[in-house]
């Protein structure tokens, strides 16, 4: 019965963080151009909804992640072995593409705004979010191709980086307020449970701590 | 490239790569009073500064950014699932995660340090003495390791009390002394440290898999139970069971590293030499290539450096030593074909598969609890355990939960039972439940070695250096999935027995190929691999070169098939065993240590 008394305990903190559909207007994102970031503002709302079970990507912020990220090494596809001949084959030998992430962002929103406006009239982030869903749904069972991109490979790259801005460090710039953790029940850099790993079922008690000591 | 190389000065022994082998060899080489040069192709790191509380422990940076991880840039493998297939590089980690920098894979492994079962190490004779030669299925190349357990028992006990590890014996001197693992041999001594506290997940496991009729034991953990100081001086901490090990330098100094254990006292040691930044690239022979003259590499100014040696040691990552030795033209090349040659032959993996099982909403299973090598497992289906003889296929798999500590984004992307969509509201609640509420159950299996698995080098794809990419051709086989699927429906005893609300066997299918993009292990093995006969092995018993004996040869790449177990304690004991007959015989007899 702890564990449930926990979890109550955890609602009542959930529902105390505020409810945002937007993210704070005073990011300004720096590689996404405008059309791109009402695209990735409104996927992401779609991805992670808010709902009774927590937050959203975006009061977790995950599209500033996504914009802070593309300024690393990993983003320009640094860590990526990136060498030519880049030769076609089945999906189970991996990603076999030229595009670093950046790339991949560029023409996986360009080419789902266009499928939108090519089916619906205007582009993602204008339409209902049941035909959004139905847009991701296509992307992610590789329904549609972006010139030589298949919707795969922007789908699950989007996808992940989504997670990861939502349950990511807040130093990175998305989890904020620790949302992310507090709704699975991680909690995070507190990393010392000497006195807790026998308490065998029991709930634990601290709140989520983050890198620079923030905590909820 | 050689002839324009700066040439320095000579030196006993050369090693190349950085992580458990090669500090292994390095203290034992020091110790026998020889000048030891290291070198790594990665950057130095040091637990100081690769593990400190609390910047060190960032997921994205530590797990999804691979900040101690191989430069796949600069150098990769390529796969395919058969020799018909083109195969192609592997850009992305995912399926398997190397490691680079001082410390190597050592650094951000989990921890956990087996033996082998003796058994194991006699499989082919075994199997045979038990179900006749016909039970080995065609196309598998079945081996011996050409060592015995008893030979090698004293250096799993050296390799232990170096590592601090804690466990729970089941036998020493022949003396049931604990409650260890039943199957296991006896042992010389005791484990260096008690066992570690259960998680509550392996608790619950213990108590169901004793229930099922199955004998549990506390996984052997090279992470500290208590405050411990090693052969050579150096101290561990207690483990605090924070749940960063894999992919983290351990800020608790708990889990042995070579940066913790080893290498605090070679890096003083006056004999002793590391470069760190130097990718070597070849191992010179002389003019009959019977004999190693140095290795040449690039620094980290890009200069061409040869280092002249008496001695060469390779003891980088499994697929490393056998690329090199590719490249180098030590040892025949294995062609399949004909099912002649030795490097690149018997390559192996690790056959693991991850059960869930979800217990009742009311009871926390705290996953982001754990050290990454605690845990309990059982034994009853590894090995020769159990009588192969009704089922019909060749090897086993110890099951185990292994709770290393579940992070938050690994969390995410793990996602809700099966059928729940990867996002959206649906997700969200299924992720929660997961994270909350259940546990993980792996059946860690061995891979056989079959003819047509192989690594050689690739025609298409270079590395930074403008050396062709080592080549993998490898898929699962019907022996290796029969296997797994017998004992993963074990696995859903157990899972009964703990009261499951819900559970999800994952087991190997027929017909699907090896994928690269899953997370599997890294417990990659063979390629170069030990024996008694030259025209099966790359190495005689004692991990020496057949044909250039001042080579030898450190790694996972000596095991003829894969076993059971995570490899680290098997290297780490391969390792003092090599060295004990390099210091008592080779260094004063150079030449082959086997005729």
């Amino acid at each position: 019965m702890q564990g449930l008394a926990g979890a109550a305990a955890c609602s009542t903190v959930l529902a105390a963080l505020p409810a945002r559909s937007s993210p704070p207007a005073s990011y300004a994102p720096r590689f996404f151009t405008p059309a791109e970031w009402a695209f990735l503002v409104a996927a992401c709302d779609r991805l992670i909804p808010a709902d009774e079970n927590g937050p959203g990507a975006l009061a977790l912020d995950v599209p500033r992640f996504i914009d802070m990220q593309m300024d690393t090494p990993y983003a320009h596809g640094a860590q990526w072995y990136m060498q030519a001949p880049f030769v076609p084959g089945p999906d189970n030998l991996g990603y076999q593409l030229p595009h670093a992430p950046r790339d991949l962002y560029r023409r996986g929103i360009a080419g789902m705004d266009a499928h939108a406006a090519t089916r619906h009239g205007r582009p993602f982030a204008g339409l209902a979010p049941a035909l959004q869903d139905d847009l991701l749904r296509g992307a992610e069972n590789g329904g549609m191709t972006f010139g030589d991109l298949p919707s795969t490979a922007f789908f699950d790259q989007l996808l992940a980086n989504v997670m990861e801005g939502a349950f990511s460090d807040p130093v990175h710039g998305g989890n904020t307020g620790l949302g992310g953790w507090i709704m699975l029940g991680f909690p995070g850099a507190r990393a010392d449970f000497m006195d807790w790993v026998d308490r065998y079922g029991a709930h634990y008690p601290l709140g989520s701590v983050s890198i620079s000591g923030e905590t909820a | 490239m050689s002839d324009d190389a700066r040439r320095l000065r000579a030196v006993d022994v050369v090693i190349v790569g950085g992580g458990w082998a090669g500090s292994i060899m390095a203290k034992e080489m020091t110790e026998a009073g020889r000048s030891v040069v290291m070198l790594e192709r990665g950057p130095d790191r040091s637990t100081a500064a690769d593990g400190a509380y609390p910047a060190s422990i960032d997921e994205l940076e530590a797990n999804f950014r691979y900040k101690l991880f191989q430069d796949l840039s600069k150098n990769t493998v390529t796969i395919r699932n058969n020799s018909r297939q083109t195969a192609l590089p592997y850009r992305r980690m995912a399926a398997f995660l190397p490691g680079e920098g001082v410390g190597g894979a050592g650094l951000h492994w989990s921890g956990v340090h087996f033996r082998i079962p003796p058994d194991d190490l006699r499989l082919r004779t075994r199997v045979i003495e038990k179900y006749g030669a016909k039970f080995i299925p065609e196309g598998m190349n079945l081996q011996d390791y050409g060592v015995s357990y008893e030979e090698l028992e004293p250096f799993f006990d050296k390799a232990e009390k170096v590592f601090g590890t804690s466990g729970e014996a089941y036998m020493v001197k022949g003396q049931v002394v604990g409650k260890g693992n039943v199957f296991s041999p006896s042992r010389s001594d005791h484990f260096p440290l008690p066992a570690l506290k259960d998680v509550y997940t392996a608790h619950l496991f213990r108590k169901a898999a004793a229930e099922v009729g199955f004998h549990p034991y506390s996984l052997p953990a090279a992470n500290a139970s208590r405050q411990y100081i090693n052969p050579y001086g150096v101290q561990m901490g207690p483990c605090n069971f924070c749940g960063y090990c894999s992919g983290y330098a351990c800020y608790m100094y708990s889990k042995a590293s070579p940066n913790v254990n080893i290498l605090p006292v070679l890096r003083r040691h006056p004999l002793f030499e590391l470069r760190a930044g130097c990718h070597v690239m070849k191992v010179e022979l002389d003019a009959e290539g019977r004999r190693a003259t140095g290795v040449t590499y690039t620094d980290p100014d890009g200069a061409v450096v040869t280092q002249p040696a008496e001695m060469v040691i390779l003891t980088a990552f499994q697929f490393h030593n056998v690329r090199l030795m590719l490249l180098s033209g030590i040892g025949r090349p294995y062609d399949p074909a004909r099912n002649e040659g030795v490097v690149g032959r018997n390559f192996v993996y690790q056959n693991v598969t991850t059960s869930n099982v979800w217990l009742d909403r009311g009871i926390d299973t705290n996953q982001y609890i754990g050290a990454g090598g605690g845990g309990v497992a059982f034994d009853d289906f590894n090995s020769e355990n159990f009588d192969h003889g009704p089922l019909g296929f060749v090897g086993g798999s110890p099951v185990w939960v292994n709770q290393a500590g579940v992070k938050a984004i690994a969390a995410a992307h793990s996602g809700g039972p099966p059928g729940t969509p990867r996002w959206g509201s649906a997700w969200k609640a299924g992720v929660i439940d997961t994270y909350r509420h259940s546990l993980r159950i792996d059946a860690h299996g061995a891979n056989m070695a079959y003819r047509d698995v192989y690594l050689d080098l690739d025609p298409t794809w270079k590395d930074a250096y403008g050396q062709p990419l080592l080549r993998m051709t490898f898929d699962w086989k019907d022996n290796d999935i029969r296997m797994n699927r017998y004992v993963v429906d074990r696995i859903g005893d157990v899972a009964k027995a703990m009261g499951a609300r819900r559970v999800n066997l994952t087991k190997r299918e027929f017909g699907r190929p090896f994928d690269t993009r899953q997370y599997q292990t890294t417990h990659l093995g063979g390629g170069a691999v030990m024996g008694t006969d030259p025209g099966t092995s790359a190495l005689n018993r004692y991990l020496q070169s057949w044909d250039v004996h001042n080579v030898f040869v450190i790694g996972a790449n000596a095991f003829p098939q894969g076993t059971g177990y995570n490899p680290t304690g098997m290297v780490a004991a391969l390792a003092y065993w090599a060295a004990h007959h390099i210091r008592t015989t080779y260094l004063a007899h150079p030449g082959p240590l086997a005729g």
